[in-house]
């Protein structure tokens, strides 16, 4: 685990449980949920569909209120009995499952968004810092299109830019790679690592992919079926940096196996409950 | 040309954009079509009125004595190109259209903007709009002749009516059509409420305050007629109206033919004003190839 003295960003969720109430009915997301995160920890959470892994995202976020527990970061409660709902802000950024770049605004001026409403910068220093960090991610072409005409790699990786930017502790990450093939997700995941690799920061990250989360992570939590509990917690004790090699050793393999009946036995109680997935 | 070429020239813009997408389409089976399409409507009208001339057909002008008229400098009802009182017929009917249009807009946008924005600014509004919005804009005439004096203003008063209805509910609707998403993202990057208004609600409702424009000048254009018809002094509308009475009908299919392209013309413009604004969705479409 990589353990920076000087790391933020870690959090806490402490006896979380959420309550939702569509119609009349009430509908347990998430039951007496416990997570002690490291600063600068990659955190994999992986569990069946609708299982409220994003339930646990929202309100870490501050998209949604929980209805008991609390979370904290870096010790300062972001909700909490007396607070259920977090506020917003840039110390916690989101990257969306479906990509939420904004469509009308060029790559480098949705990177320079954040800090030029946040009045950090002037507009002209925000957007030469935009133009020069897509230019570190790889794609220093592209700052002048919109996310419309670039493929859905680019965007995604533009859009963690836009999260990067704005120097977060926690990268919250809700399967941000779901809907791409296989070749551009493994490009994808080495520029995650490079990434993490250069800033340590804390990454959050919902995936239903047990590989991916091995891969990635520095610890991989499986979630049960809806109400989400913790079932299994798993080390990952594959030495950084990691690149596309390390999918073929042996540890990975074996860890992969290890993980691999827990989730299953998950993803047929939620495939044979059969519900609909929540938000 | 070989590749190599091709991308290291810059792409057109511009002029050299649109000639380069006009000359394209010659390629097309397109404008073949769409020229012989109106060959074929122009054909079935003459055959009908001057041609064979079927009965009550018969009675109708038909396009070549509609063409003749229209073309001539001494026409014989009193209506062509070259008459002072058709121009200023037409300019009576745009300038009622961009006062009622302008008004329409600037007050459509914002109040459907505010009310796809805010709960409770709709919660106030909306039952009101949703009431008002079906009663038929000829059910106003004579309302909208006792509210006001004169020809002018009530004409202007039932366009601008009409139109605001439909900008409005379109705005309202491009706001709620708005991803979730990006007020998340928004609110997560640190904007505050003023941020989210300018850089998301208004760019993300665009695509359907264009739409509603479009639809909104063409239902302009048909109450600004129709109130023409009933109270008017001037105007295409009375034109038609008024060439009906007096049995001059050559006139009137020449108002209504105006009016067609009138209509076809402010529709385009407002589509250009679209395009420019959105270049964003513009550029996406064409990857798509539309």
């Amino acid at each position: 685990m990589t353990q920076d003295t000087n790391a933020k960003g870690a959090i806490s969720i402490r006896n979380v449980t959420k309550i939702y109430d569509p119609d009349g009915v009430n509908v347990m997301a998430v039951d007496d949920c416990s997570l002690e995160i490291a600063a600068g920890e990659v955190c994999m959470v992986v569990g069946p569909s609708g299982c409220g892994k994003t339930t646990l995202l929202n309100a870490i976020a501050g998209f949604h209120s929980i209805t008991s527990g609390e979370i904290l970061l870096d010790g300062d409660v972001l909700c909490g009995p007396d607070k259920p709902k977090a506020d917003q802000g840039a110390d916690r950024m989101v990257v969306f499952q479906h990509g939420a770049l904004f469509p009308w605004k060029t790559l480098a001026e949705n990177v320079a968004y954040g800090p030029i409403v946040q009045e950090v910068m002037s507009k002209s220093e925000a957007m030469d810092k935009a133009h020069h960090m897509l230019a570190e991610a790889g794609i220093a072409d592209m700052g002048n299109k919109y996310p419309g005409e670039v493929s859905s790699g680019m965007a995604r990786r533009a859009e963690i830019v836009r999260a990067l930017i704005n120097d977060p502790k926690v990268l919250l990450l809700d399967e941000p790679y779901r809907a791409m093939d296989a070749l551009t997700k493994s490009i994808m995941h080495e520029s995650l690592l490079e990434v993490y690799d250069r800033t340590k920061v804390t990454i959050f990250f919902i995936t239903h992919d047990l590989e991916e989360a091995i891969f990635l992570g520095d610890r991989v939590v499986v979630m049960t079926t809806r109400p989400a509990k913790m079932k299994k917690y798993l080390e990952v004790d594959i030495p950084r940096p990691r690149d596309f090699r390390t999918l073929s050793s042996n540890r990975f393999r074996s860890l992969v196996e290890e993980t691999k009946d827990a989730v299953h036995e998950e993803a047929v109680k939620a495939f044979e409950a059969g519900e609909r997935e929540m938000a | 040309m070989t590749q190599e070429t091709s991308s290291n020239t810059k792409a057109p813009t511009g002029f050299s954009l649109t000639l380069y997408r006009w000359r394209k389409s010659f390629g097309t089976s397109t404008p073949y079509l769409m020229a012989f399409g109106i060959f074929l409507w122009l054909t079935s009208y003459w055959l009908l009125t001057e041609g064979i001339g079927l009965p009550r057909f018969n009675k109708l002008p038909g396009p070549v004595e509609v063409v003749t008229e229209w073309l001539s400098t001494d026409p014989l009802w009193g209506i062509s190109l070259f008459s002072e009182t058709y121009h200023e017929h037409i300019y009576v009917s745009f300038r009622r259209i961009i006062i009622a249009f302008a008004i329409a807009t600037g007050v459509g946008v914002p109040l459907g903007l505010f009310m796809g924005w805010s709960k409770i600014f709709r919660d106030y509004s909306f039952p009101i709009l949703e009431t008002l919005r079906p009663i038929p804009i000829l059910a106003w005439v004579p309302l909208a002749i006792l509210m006001f004096s004169g020809f002018e203003t009530p004409v202007i008063f039932l366009a601008t009516l009409a139109s605001l209805f439909v900008t409005t509910l379109n705005t309202m609707l491009g706001v709620d059509s708005i991803d979730e998403e990006y007020f998340r993202a928004a609110k997560c990057l640190g904007s505050k409420p003023r941020d989210v208004f300018i850089h998301v609600v208004i760019p993300g409702a665009l695509p359907f305050i264009f739409t509603g424009l479009q639809i909104s000048i063409g239902v302009a254009w048909f109450s600004l007629v129709a109130a023409e018809m009933v109270s008017g002094d001037y105007g295409l509308g009375y034109m038609i109206i008024d060439s009906y009475m007096n049995v001059t009908y050559v006139s009137m299919v020449i108002g209504m033919l105006t009016l067609g392209f009138a209509g076809w013309f402010t529709a385009a413009l407002v589509r250009i004003a679209g395009n420019r604004a959105m270049e964003w969705r513009v550029r996406a479409l064409a990857l798509e190839g539309r």
